[in-house]
């Protein structure tokens, strides 16, 4: 999936390291195109521990579990996912639990898959309604910038943060 | 005894049914010394079983809501804290809701990590329906289909010392069955408040701050 600039592998690799630096170390996924690189890296690493989930609601979950631990983690999901997370959200938001979430957006600028629309379009409302502040990402300059923001607004002011990766910057797929 | 059981349960079916221990003698003698353990558990009843233990300890997060993800926060938290026993107690409707799960937890295979499930094939908080297990589910079988290669059903007394046994050693994730009867847990008050109790937990896990 090429970035405007056309080179989606930089700031996906700038942007694992970062999530390292910061003591990530669960990266717990459903399989996505636009999360691919995040992916095969905390595979190939053998500081992360790399969790392949079958519902997006198991990744809530375990990320409350690792902070009781005192470990960080980070969430990585489809705009679709979210609509799978929500009641599992009052577990972050009754428990205070600090909750870090990377969505990659479908149902957004440029798509052609109609499926898409219904969720994807839903996901700021719906999160927002649960307690969860979204950051919208639509150039590859300001993914660096943006996690630093929501990694400080999680692990140090104990929110719960989803940033959206658009299809601005992902590239619409296409159809 | 007979009149004691919940309104509508069939006690006389459940039993022959296999469902014949009493929770609350069975669980406390699986567990054995319980300060052995980190607890995580499901809603309701095994919430009750591992508070009135504990005396609601602080290493145990209780659940009252966000149905289905006790067997995953048991996970997070086997991966943050390999050096210690985390033990998942819920129940067949808690599991039920995210029996995917178990697939997830199979692929990682931790083995500090046990999953305790008290199966008394009923809904009980909400009025004591039947569950799937009492209509011909075997959660057991479904752990296994996962993958989860040390798996075991316990359906009388002389099954749980083995299950103690894999409830606190061995080389993989256990998962254990415990059948019981469809009769309440004990009546403990504990503490509903998800935001103190991570507090609480975080506290004696981690020390202050």
């Amino acid at each position: 999936m090429p970035g405007e600039d056309g080179n989606p592998a930089r700031w996906q690799d700038e942007l694992y390291d970062l999530l390292r630096r910061h003591n990530v170390i669960q990266f717990a996924y459903v399989p996505d195109a636009g999360h691919r690189i995040l992916i095969d890296r905390s595979l190939a690493d053998p500081g992360a521990q790399s969790v392949a989930l079958t519902t997006e609601e198991e990744g809530v979950a375990l990320l409350a579990g690792a902070d009781l631990g005192g470990a960080r983690g980070v969430l990585l999901m489809q705009s679709s996912g979210t609509g799978n997370c929500i009641n599992m959200l009052s577990l972050i938001k009754g428990g205070h639990f600090p909750f870090l979430t990377l969505v990659s957006m479908r149902g957004d600028f440029g798509e052609g898959n109609p499926w898409q629309y219904p969720m994807g379009q839903a996901v700021e409302p719906v999160l927002s309604a649960m307690g969860v502040i979204c950051l919208r990402i639509e150039h590859p300059e300001e993914v660096v910038p943006t996690v630093s923001a929501a990694l400080t607004m999680v692990f140090q002011g104990g929110n719960a943060v989803a940033v959206l990766l658009t299809q601005k910057l992902l590239g619409a797929k296409a159809f | 005894m007979a009149n004691d059981y919940p309104q509508g349960v069939d006690m006389a079916a459940a039993i022959a049914a296999g469902f014949i221990l009493d929770r609350r003698d069975a669980v406390p003698k699986l567990i054995g010394r319980h300060e052995d353990f980190l607890f995580v558990t499901g809603l309701a009843g095994t919430a009750r079983d591992i508070a009135a233990l504990t005396h609601d300890g602080a290493h145990i997060y209780t659940m009252a809501g966000a149905m289905g993800g006790a067997c995953m926060i048991g996970l997070g938290l086997a991966l943050a804290r390999p050096d210690k026993r985390v033990l998942v107690a819920t129940g067949d409707g808690e599991l039920l809701m995210n029996i995917g799960a178990l697939a997830t937890i199979a692929v990682l295979n931790p083995a500090n990590l046990a999953i305790l499930v008290v199966d008394n094939g009923h809904y009980g908080e909400t009025g004591y329906q039947k569950s799937h297990t009492s209509l011909g589910v075997d959660l057991e079988k479904i752990a296994a289909g996962s993958g989860i290669k040390r798996t075991r059903t316990l359906a009388g007394e002389a099954d749980l010392a083995e299950g103690s046994r894999m409830l606190r050693e061995g080389n993989g994730t256990a998962f254990v069955v415990l059948k019981v009867k469809p009769d309440d847990p004990p009546p403990y008050k504990r503490n509903l408040d998800p935001a103190s109790c991570r507090v609480r937990f975080r506290g004696a896990l981690l020390g202050a701050g």
